[in-house]
C-alpha cells in the first residue's frame, strides 16, 4: 500500500515543514517573551511618567517590532502548509485541527494586529493609559495565539475527544474541552510559552550586559537587567517543573518517544536517567550492541519521572517494537495486522453500504472499530518503521535539559551580582550573559526537535503516519518551493539580524 | 442555542461567515491596492512616506483577515482546504509568497542596514499588491468556473490508484485558473477595485493637497478598467451554465443560467448585490466629482456588500461552491465538504466574538486616525515606517 506514495515526496514535504517551522520558531519565542517585558516597562513608564522609562520602553519595543514582522512573515506559510502539503491530513483530522487554528485567528491574531498599531504609533496620539494597555493586549494576544496552536499540536501527540466516522472517513470532534484541557495540551502550552520568556529575558539581559561592557547606557542597562532577570528566573524554574510534567505525558502517551529521548533500548524496572551519555553509532533495534559507548545514569530517576514510581517498568525501543508479553506490550507486527484489518474493513464497510448490504456492513464496521486504535500501524511496511531517529532525539533532549539548568544558574548569579551592585565589575559574567542569548535560542529549537522528531513516524499518534498525510504533488514541485523558502527566509533572516545589530549599536535614545 | 440547529443550517451559517470574511478581506485590500499606487501618487520622498505610513498602519489587519479567512475555511469546510490548497498548489504558494514579502517590508524598508535597500522593499509591496489581488480574485473565480480535481475518501483505505483523498488532475497546479477569462476578469476587477479603495483611503487619511488631487485623477483611470472587467465577469457568470446540486440525490449537474437563477430565487442577495454596486459607484462619484474625503466609506461598504452577495450565490441555493470539471460528482458543496455538526456548533459559539472584535478594531482605528497624516507630521515624527 505504501508503494503508492513516493517516499521522496514525503521526505521533501517533511523537510519543507521542518524548515519553515524552525525558521518561524527563531522569532516566536522572542515575541512571546519580549512582549511581556515591554508591557512591564511600559507600565512602569505609565506609573512613574519618567522619561528614562519611556526611552527604555521605546528601545525594546523597536526591537520587538523588527522581530515581530519577520515572525508574521514566516508564520503565514505554516498555517496554509497544512493544506498545501498535507492535504490528506487536513481532511483526516480537519474537523478537529481546523478549529484551534480558526480560533487562533479570531481570538488572538486580531488582538495582536489591532493593538500593535496602537503600541507603535500611539505615542502622543492616544491616551497614556490606552497606550499602555495596548502593550498588554499585544502580549496577551501573542501568548493566546501560542495557546491555540499548541493545543492543536498537543492533540496530534495525544489525540483525545474524537471518534472516527467511517462514512466521512475522518476523525470528528466529540468534546472540545477534552481537546483544550488535555494534560498534554496544558503542559505543552505552559512549557513552551514560559521557556520563551527565558529567550526574551536573556535577550534583554545579554544586550544590556553588552552596553555595560562598552560603558554605555549604564542606567538603562541596569534597569533592564533587573526586570529581565527576575522575569527570567521565575520562568526558568517554572520551565523545569512543566518539563517534568511534559515528560510524564510523553511516557504515558508516546512511550517510544521517551525511549528515544533516553536512548533506552531494553526496558527495565528502576530505570535510571541518563545524565551524560554518548550513544553507540549505527545502533539498530535488537542488535547486540550496547546502546552507549559511555554513560552516567542517575539510578531510579527515569522510573520516577515516567511513572511516578521508582520501581516501575519503563519500556525501551525493543519492548515497544517486538513486544513484551510480561509487561503486556504488544508487538508492532501484531499492531500492523490489526491496523491492516481495520483499514480493510473500512473499505469493505463502505462497499457494502453502497450495495445496500447492511448486515455485512455492520460486521465490517465492528471489525474496523475493534481495531481502530492500531489503524495507523496498518500503513507501516515493517515494525522497525515506528522507531524515530534516536540520536537526534536523545542529544537534543539532553542538551536542552542541561541548558535549562544552566539558565537557572545564570539568572541566580545575575540577580546576586545586581543585588550587590557588582555586575559591572564582572567582565567575564557580562560576556557570558551576551553569549547566553544564542544558547536560549538553541535550547528552544531543541525542544521542538525532541517533540517533533521524537514523535516520528506519526502525524497523529498511532492513527496517521506522516507518509499518509501528504498532498498529491510531484516531488519536484516541493523541491522548488523548499528552495524558494530556504532562500527567501535566509535572506530575510540576514536582513533582520543586520537591522537589529544596527539598532542595538545605536542604543536607546535620550539616555 | 446552536446545537439545536440542523447540520444544514449550521453549514449555511458558516458559509455566511466565510462570505463575510471574504467581503472584509476584499475591502481591506485597499492596502494592496494602495501599495501598487505609491509610484504614481508620490511626488517626492515625503509624499511616498506619507502614503506608505497611512496604509502601513492597516496592513497587519488585512493580513490577519486573510489568515483568519484561511483558518475559518479550514475549521468549517476542511475538504475545501485539503482539496484547493493541496491541489491548486502553485497559485496558493505564489499568493502566500507575496504576503511573506509584504509582512517584512513595512518594518524593514526605512531601517538602516536592511540588506536589500528601500527600493527592494517598496517593490515587494508593489508585487504583493499586484499578485495578491489578481491571484486571490482568480482563485475565487474558480468557485464559478470549476477546477480539475477528483475526490475519493476511500483512497485512504487502498481503494484506488493512490492513497490521497483529493487529487488535482492537471500539471499546472492551479496556475491554469489565471488563464481562464472569467477568473482573470474577476482577478483584474479585484485589482482595480483595490486600487480605487486605496485612492479613496489616501484621500481620506492624508491631509495634503497634491496627494488628494493626484488620487482624484487616478480614481478615474482605475474606475474605467474596473467597470470593464467587473461587467465582463458579471456578464459571463450570469449567462454561463452553473454547477447545481439536486437536493434529494445530492447529484451535481450543469444548469443553464444557474447563477442568474440564484439571484432571482434569493432576492435578498440580489438586493444586497445591487446596493453594493451602487454604493461603490457612489463612493467613487463622491471622491471624484464632489471632492469628498468620505468616498472610502461608501465604496468600502459597497465592496463588502457586493462580495458578500457573490459568495452567497456561489454556495447557497443548492450550488456547488467548489466545482470539479474533471469529475462533476467530486464537486464540493457546503454539505459534503463541511465539518461535523459538533464542530460547527462549537465554532458557532466562537463566532459570537466577532462583533466584539469588530467593535474594538473600529475603536482603535478611530482613535489612531483622529488626526490625519500631514507633511509636517511625517517629517518630524520618529514613529513611522
Amino acid at each position: 500500500m505504501m508503494n503508492q506514495i513516493d517516499l521522496s515526496l514525503v521526505d521533501w514535504s517533511r523537510a519543507q515543514f521542518a524548515l519553515t517551522a524552525i525558521y518561524h520558531w527563531l522569532f516566536v519565542p522572542l515575541t512571546l517573551g519580549l512582549s511581556f517585558i515591554v508591557a512591564f516597562m511600559h507600565t512602569i513608564y505609565y506609573r512613574t511618567g519618567k522619561k528614562e522609562w519611556e526611552a527604555i520602553t521605546r528601545f525594546w519595543m523597536k526591537l520587538f517590532g523588527i522581530n515581530f514582522a519577520i515572525g508574521v512573515a514566516t508564520g503565514i506559510i505554516l498555517e496554509f502548509e497544512f493544506g498545501t502539503n498535507w492535504s490528506n491530513y487536513s481532511w483526516f483530522v480537519g474537523d478537529i485541527f481546523g478549529a484551534p487554528l480558526a480560533i487562533e485567528g479570531i481570538m488572538a491574531f486580531f488582538l495582536e494586529s489591532t493593538f500593535i498599531a496602537v503600541m507603535f504609533f500611539g505615542w502622543n496620539k492616544v491616551s497614556k493609559k490606552f497606550h499602555m494597555l495596548s502593550s498588554w493586549f499585544v502580549a496577551i494576544g501573542s501568548n493566546l495565539s501560542a495557546l491555540w496552536i499548541l493545543v492543536a499540536n498537543a492533540w496530534m501527540q495525544n489525540p483525545v475527544g474524537m471518534h472516527f466516522n467511517p462514512e466521512t472517513a475522518r476523525n470528528e470532534m466529540m468534546n472540545f474541552w477534552d481537546i483544550l484541557l488535555s494534560p498534554t495540551a496544558v503542559h505543552k502550552f505552559l512549557h513552551t510559552v514560559v521557556s520563551s520568556y527565558i529567550v526574551g529575558a536573556m535577550f534583554v539581559i545579554g544586550i544590556s550586559a553588552w552596553y555595560i561592557l562598552k560603558g554605555r547606557h549604564i542606567v538603562f542597562a541596569r534597569k533592564s537587567i533587573l526586570i529581565a532577570a527576575v522575569f527570567g528566573l521565575i520562568a526558568s524554574i517554572f520551565v523545569a517543573a512543566t518539563g517534568d510534567n511534559s515528560a510524564y505525558d510523553v511516557a504515558q502517551k508516546q512511550p517510544m518517544k521517551l525511549a528515544a529521548m533516553e536512548g533506552l533500548y531494553d526496558g527495565e524496572t528502576n530505570a535510571g536517567l541518563v545524565a551524560i551519555g554518548v550513544l553507540t553509532p549505527n545502533k539498530e533495534p535488537n542488535d547486540e550492541k550496547d546502546p552507549f559507548l559511555f554513560s552516567i545514569k542517575i539510578p531510579n530517576l527515569l522510573s520516577a519521572l515516567a511513572e511516578r514510581d521508582v520501581n516501575a517498568f519503563v519500556p525501551g525501543v525493543n519492548d515497544l517494537v517486538y513486544g513484551n508479553p510480561e509487561q503486556n506490550i504488544p508487538a508492532v507486527s501484531q499492531r500492523m495486522k490489526n491496523g491492516k484489518l481495520s483499514i480493510e474493513n473500512l473499505r469493505k464497510f463502505n462497499e457494502f453500504k453502497k450495495e445496500g448490504n447492511e448486515i455485512e456492513a455492520a460486521k465490517s464496521l465492528a471489525i474496523f472499530e475493534e481495531n481502530y486504535k492500531d489503524f495507523g500501524y496498518g500503513y507501516m511496511d515493517k515494525p522497525e518503521d515506528v522507531v524515530p531517529n534516536v540520536p537526534l532525539t536523545f542529544y537534543s533532549f539532553h542538551l536542552m535539559v542541561a541548558l535549562g539548568f544552566l539558565f537557572i544558574l545564570i539568572f541566580i548569579v545575575t540577580l546576586y551580582y545586581v543585588y550587590n551592585d557588582k555586575l559591572k565589575d564582572k567582565k567575564w559574567m557580562l560576556r557570558a550573559l551576551l553569549w547566553s542569548i544564542p544558547l536560549t535560542y538553541i535550547a528552544s529549537e531543541l525542544g521542538w526537535i525532541v517533540a517533533e522528531v521524537g514523535r516520528q513516524p506519526w502525524t497523529i499518534q498511532d492513527i496517521l503516519p506522516v507518509s499518509m498525510s501528504t498532498s498529491h504533488l510531484s516531488t519536484s514541485s516541493v523541491m522548488i518551493t523548499f528552495a524558494m523558502f530556504a532562500i527567501l527566509f535566509t535572506v530575510l533572516l540576514i536582513a533582520e539580524v543586520k537591522i537589529m545589530l544596527y539598532q542595538i549599536k545605536s542604543g536607546p535614545k535620550d539616555l | 442555542m446552536f446545537e439545536n440547529l440542523s447540520h444544514l443550517a449550521l453549514q449555511q451559517y458558516w458559509w455566511l461567515i466565510i462570505a463575510v470574511l471574504g467581503a472584509i478581506l476584499v475591502f481591506m485590500m485597499f492596502v494592496q491596492g494602495g501599495q501598487t499606487l505609491i509610484r504614481q501618487i508620490a511626488g517626492d520622498e515625503t509624499e511616498r512616506s506619507m502614503l506608505i505610513n497611512t496604509i502601513g498602519k492597516k496592513w497587519d489587519l488585512t493580513f490577519t483577515t486573510l489568515v483568519t479567512f484561511g483558518g475559518a475555511f479550514f475549521a468549517s469546510f476542511p475538504l475545501f482546504y485539503s482539496t484547493s490548497f493541496g491541489g491548486a498548489y502553485w497559485v496558493w504558494i505564489l499568493i502566500l509568497f507575496s504576503f511573506i514579502i509584504q509582512a517584512v517590508s513595512y518594518e524593514f524598508r526605512s531601517k538602516p542596514e536592511n540588506l536589500l535597500g528601500q527600493k527592494t522593499y517598496d517593490t515587494f509591496l508593489f508585487i504583493n499588491g499586484l499578485i495578491g489581488t489578481i491571484l486571490i480574485g482568480a482563485a475565487v473565480g474558480t468557485f464559478f468556473t470549476g477546477s480539475e480535481f477528483s475526490v475519493d475518501r476511500m483512497r485512504i483505505a487502498g481503494g484506488g490508484d493512490s492513497n490521497i483523498i483529493s487529487q488535482w488532475e492537471n500539471t499546472t497546479r492551479g496556475l491554469e485558473a489565471a488563464l481562464n477569462i472569467t477568473n482573470l476578469a474577476l482577478g483584474l476587477s479585484v485589482l482595480f477595485l483595490a486600487r480605487i479603495l486605496g485612492l479613496l483611503y489616501f484621500m481620506n487619511s492624508i491631509k495634503d493637497e497634491s496627494i488628494f488631487e493626484k488620487s482624484r485623477k487616478h480614481l478615474l483611470y482605475n474606475t474605467i478598467p474596473f467597470l470593464v472587467f467587473f461587467l465582463l465577469f458579471i456578464g459571463l457568470i450570469l449567462t454561463k451554465n452553473g454547477f447545481a446540486v439536486n437536493p434529494d440525490t445530492k447529484e451535481v449537474f450543469m444548469e443553464p443560467f444557474k447563477y442568474l437563477h440564484n439571484f432571482i430565487q434569493i432576492p435578498l442577495v440580489l438586493i444586497i448585490f445591487l446596493i453594493g454596486v451602487v454604493l461603490v459607484l457612489t463612493g467613487i462619484f463622491m471622491g471624484f466629482v464632489k471632492k469628498s474625503i468620505y468616498g472610502i466609506w461608501y465604496s468600502g461598504a459597497g465592496t463588502m456588500a457586493a462580495v458578500l452577495a457573490l459568495f452567497l450565490i456561489a454556495g447557497y441555493n443548492n450550488t456547488s461552491f467548489y466545482p470539479s470539471t474533471f469529475d462533476l460528482q467530486s464537486s464540493l458543496t457546503i454539505e459534503n465538504s463541511s465539518s461535523s455538526h459538533y464542530t460547527l456548533t462549537a465554532m458557532s459559539y466562537v463566532s459570537l466574538m466577532v462583533p466584539f472584535i469588530i467593535a474594538y478594531i473600529a475603536y482603535t482605528w478611530k482613535s489612531l486616525t483622529n488626526k490625519k497624516i500631514d507633511r509636517q507630521e511625517i517629517e518630524t515624527t520618529i514613529d513611522k515606517y
